[in-house]
């Protein structure tokens, strides 16, 4: 019984992981680039959620708001911070990134202070079968992300701009040859990276309603451990990866001999994965030109 | 006559299933200046990137100067003499001219200075340092950019990076110089220089060269030997004349 | 011997003067009783800050490779320096000997970890490397958070002897002083010069024979044995040691840092690190409360805006016309030598450029073959 809960448990935080981890791979896929900051987006939705929700008390209205503010953020960190350096060194990309993480971290503890904001979005309870305790929110979180994956997945499958997706991830050069807007394409990537990270925030919310200006930061580094052990680029991967992950964690904290060493655990899964199988689970394996 | 320096036998490598060079047979014969020419995709780069270490082989094998040197990486084989130039250039841009040189000397025996005699400033290290500086300046001399040391490698014309490629392979002392279209990209004046350049440079530095071109007058010119690929095959070998004007040579070229 | 002092370029050896200068003055000033309890302090943290920051420049400005755990290798110096130090008090006392073994063993063991980390992850380059490092950071941090109590005091951290204030600062300034002996003699060698190739473009210094491993391996090693060393120091100074201190939110503020003095340059990390620190003590004072906050964002925006101005490939012209350097020599109406013309002769091996330009490496080369010739045989004897 308990193994279940734990389970269940670990999929809901998985498939946030895997929510935020597709941000991740996407943005690295077709902009190749680490996109430090993207933990800290979940962070801003967070916010954006508090703030229209003392106003609307409505959490669907909430989510909506913050779906709308991060994917314009996105956009916009796109456009200011990252485009500038396309071309440069990817050192120079991933020192800007950071930079953002912070300046996004220090420009919410400025407006919302360093005290965290408590904020219950929703209680929907236990649902209780057989012996069996299981919080409604895992379902909705489990439910909600295998959703809008699958429906991510038909996106980049089967139209026209998911398939100028993957060519620009292919080959920047040759798909802007073949009249394919490759900085159209990586907007619309960060838009859409951005707005599951907004989701990514409404579900960390949901599952403890503690917000602080660094909500994102340790999220979003497990998630790129995700992305990292799915195959970086490969959206199937994130998936694979986050559930992986977040039932990993869930099983750790169960177990008091190791629980306080489970982000450890986490990290040092990633080194293994990063040493043995670079490309990761699912990832494609690439080959250098000289 | 003279001993063989560099061998292949059966070299052969794919990527998946497409056989990018299959069966290539060379002997190159000291001091010799041998010609590997083909059309575009014949597998003529891959050839250096699997001598050089870049690319293991599938299958075969090559020798330097009869030691096996298939499936080493690319530090060791440049230890045991070979060299080579790149097709896109890739020189130090960040580095002044006589530096790219200077990094090119560093693993010579003569210039042996450990970190810990650097870090300490024995005077071994200014003793090296010194020689290494004469030594790169000389061989700046024979590729004529003595005069352009002290600029910034990237700042060089096109064809002046082409030799300062040239000129920092062989301070790694080579045994065997592979050259990657050398003379791409430059004009007629510059080539007919690079010719003599590459000849100055065998007789002096007592080196065999290999070299890529696609520049026909180029080959024929200044090759003792050549062999013609073709989709990673063999399609004719021997001396200039008798290769080029080979049937099925023609026939690659012109098709049909 | 006198050709050797010829070679010598005195330009070299400023900074070591102006150091070992302040040095001297402030420990005057300090064993004469006139140095206030807060600059003392805040001298012992500029000697971290700068052997942090010169430590962490080797390997971003100068190998060319981000490591996000400084403060990780740093951790582990503080935590086994001190405890090296707990252990050596009740025999030789809180003297000089018990101080320098915890140095060394913080060092030691730190450089250890370097190579124990090194040696897998270096295979890994620029994105890679840096989540590995950062995930090591937060490993080391997360052991000695959960240590038990008689061990490395656990979350409540681990207490080190108590040395004597007036004089820590001065041996704090000595170990910076060998710190940037060791680097600068370093890359200022025929080593340097590899270690500055592999940074421009690897593929070629592979083929020139550069042993790629060999030299990433040193340069992380030494590296971390002076992030250690920094940390034995940080242990001393501050009495304690607190694991929740070395987060890579640390390690980030060492990168502003270098990045800020400008990559490939040590003295830039030493005046930014110094400069940072300063400011950082001071406005702790002045901003309060969230208000801190403000700092940071601060940072933040200047790291943004600085890299962006380096790297921007859009920006190159107006780098190039107005870069610092052209400036000053247009202020000193010197001879006009043009753009990227370097003037001084061979002697001086350790120019070391500033920026660091696009990795072909990283990208896949997308441009075309350089000419497409279906030349036919030239059949003419």
């Amino acid at each position: 019984m308990k193994l279940i809960e734990t389970l269940l448990n670990g999929l809901s935080i998985g498939s946030t992981y895997a929510m935020i981890a597709l941000g991740y791979t996407m943005v690295y896929g077709i902009a190749k680039m680490l996109n430090f900051a993207h933990g800290d987006v979940i962070m801003v939705g967070g916010y954006m959620i508090f703030v229209t929700m003392s106003a609307i008390a409505n959490p669907i209205i909430g989510l909506a708001a913050a779906v709308i503010f991060c994917l314009l953020l996105g956009i916009t960190i796109e456009k200011i911070a990252y485009k500038p350096l396309r071309g440069a060194s990817p050192l120079a990309v991933l020192i800007t990134a950071i930079g953002v993480s912070y300046l996004l971290q220090s420009t919410a503890q400025m407006i919302f202070g360093s005290a965290p904001k408590m904020l219950i979005l929703l209680d929907l309870g236990n649902l209780e079968f057989g012996g069996l305790k299981i919080p409604v929110y895992t379902l909705v979180t489990l439910g909600c992300s295998v959703v809008i994956m699958i429906a991510l997945s038909l996106f980049v499958k089967y139209t026209k701009v998911g398939r100028a997706m993957i060519a620009v991830s292919e080959d920047k050069g040759a798909a802007q040859l073949m009249g394919i807007n490759v900085n159209g394409i990586i907007t619309l990537t960060f838009a859409i990276g951005s707005s599951l990270a907004a989701f990514a925030g409404f579900f960390m919310l949901l599952k403890s309603p503690s917000l602080t200006n660094t909500l994102g930061a340790m999220p979003g580094i497990k998630a790129f451990t995700a992305a990292v052990i799915g195959g970086i680029g490969s959206i199937p991967g994130a998936m694979v990866g986050g559930i992986l992950i977040g039932v990993i964690e869930a099983i750790s904290l169960t177990i008091p001999a190791i629980a306080p060493y489970t982000d450890a655990i986490e990290f040092l899964i990633l080194i293994v994965i990063l040493l043995v199988r670079p490309s990761g689970i699912l990832g494609k394996k690439r080959r250098e030109k000289v | 006559m003279s001993k063989i320096v560099f061998k292949t036998e059966k070299l052969g490598i794919s990527f998946g299933g497409l056989k990018a060079v299959q069966n290539l047979n060379l002997e190159i014969k000291e001091k010799q200046l041998y010609g590997l020419v083909g059309p575009n995709g014949a597998g003529k780069t891959t050839v250096f990137n699997m001598i050089t270490g870049v690319y293991k082989p599938t299958t075969g094998v090559f020798y330097l100067d009869d030691e096996n040197l298939t499936g080493k990486s690319q530090e060791t084989i440049n230890h045991k003499g070979i060299a080579r130039t790149f097709q896109n250039i890739r020189l130090f841009n960040n580095m002044t001219v006589i530096r790219n040189v200077l990094v090119g000397l560093h693993n010579q025996p003569e210039f042996n200075c450990g970190v810990v005699t650097s870090i300490f400033r024995l005077p071994r290290f200014f003793k090296t340092e010194k020689a290494m500086r004469e030594r790169a300046k000389e061989i700046l001399r024979v590729v004529g950019l003595e005069e352009e040391r002290n600029n910034l490698s990237c700042n060089l014309p096109y064809g002046k990076q082409r030799k300062l490629e040239i000129a920092r392979a062989l301070a790694t002392n080579p045994k065997l110089l592979c050259l990657d279209e050398p003379a791409a990209g430059m004009n007629p004046h510059e080539t007919a220089e690079l010719m003599d350049i590459i000849r100055s440079i065998r007789d002096k530095f007592n080196v065999t060269i290999l070299l890529i071109e696609h520049d026909m007058k180029f080959v024929s010119g200044l090759c003792d030997e050549i062999t013609v690929l073709n989709f990673g095959t063999v399609l004719a070998q021997g001396t200039p004349d008798v290769a080029l004007n080979d049937p099925e040579v023609i026939k690659a070229y012109i098709g049909g | 011997m006198a050709s050797n002092l010829k070679n010598i370029k005195w330009k070299h050896y400023v900074n070591y003067v102006v150091i070992a200068v302040l040095t001297v003055v402030f420990a005057v000033m300090s064993l004469t009783g006139s140095l206030s309890s807060s600059s003392i302090y805040m001298l012992e943290k500029i000697a971290i800050a700068i052997i942090l920051s010169v430590s962490l420049s080797i390997v971003v400005g100068f190998l060319g490779e981000l490591s996000l755990g400084h403060a990780g290798f740093m951790c582990v110096g503080a935590y086994l320096g001190g405890k090296a130090s707990v252990l050596l008090e009740p025999i030789f006392g809180n003297d000089i000997l018990c101080f320098v073994i915890s140095i060394v063993v913080g060092g030691l063991v730190a450089a250890l970890f370097g190579i124990v980390i090194g040696l897998p992850a270096l295979r890994l380059r620029g994105d890679y490397l840096a989540i590995v490092t950062l995930a090591f950071g937060e490993i080391v941090r997360s052991v000695f958070m959960n240590s038990s109590r008689e061990s490395f005091g656990g979350s409540l951290g681990l207490n080190t002897p108590r040395y004597d204030k007036n004089v820590l600062f001065i041996f704090a300034f000595v170990l910076l002083l060998i710190c940037l002996a060791v680097t600068q003699n370093m890359i200022r060698s025929k080593h340097g010069r590899a270690i500055t190739a592999i940074r421009d473009n690897e593929i070629a210094a592979k083929a020139t024979g550069i042993n790629v491993t060999k030299y990433k391996l040193i340069v992380f090693t030494i590296s971390s044995f002076f992030a250690g060393i920094a940390g034995v120091l940080y242990s001393f100074s501050n009495y304690t040691v607190q694991s929740t201190k070395f987060s890579y939110n640390y390690s980030i503020e060492i990168l502003v840092m270098v990045v800020l003095g400008g990559m490939g340059s040590i003295n830039g990390a030493i005046i930014s690190a110094t400069l940072i620190t300063f400011l950082d003590l001071k406005l702790q004072t002045i901003l309060t409360g969230d208000l801190a906050v403000l700092q940071d964002l601060f940072y933040a925006l200047i790291l943004i805006i600085l890299v962006i101005y380096n790297n921007a490939p859009a920006l190159k012209g107006f780098r190039e016309k107005y870069n610092f350097k052209t400036v000053l020599t247009k202020l000193k109406l010197k001879k006009a030598h043009g753009p990227g013309h370097v003037n001084d002769d061979e002697a001086k091996w350790d120019r070391v450029p500033t920026k660091i330009n696009m990795d072909e490496v990283l990208s896949v080369d997308i441009q075309p073959t350089s000419h497409y010739t279906p030349d036919k045989p030239d059949k003419e004897d």
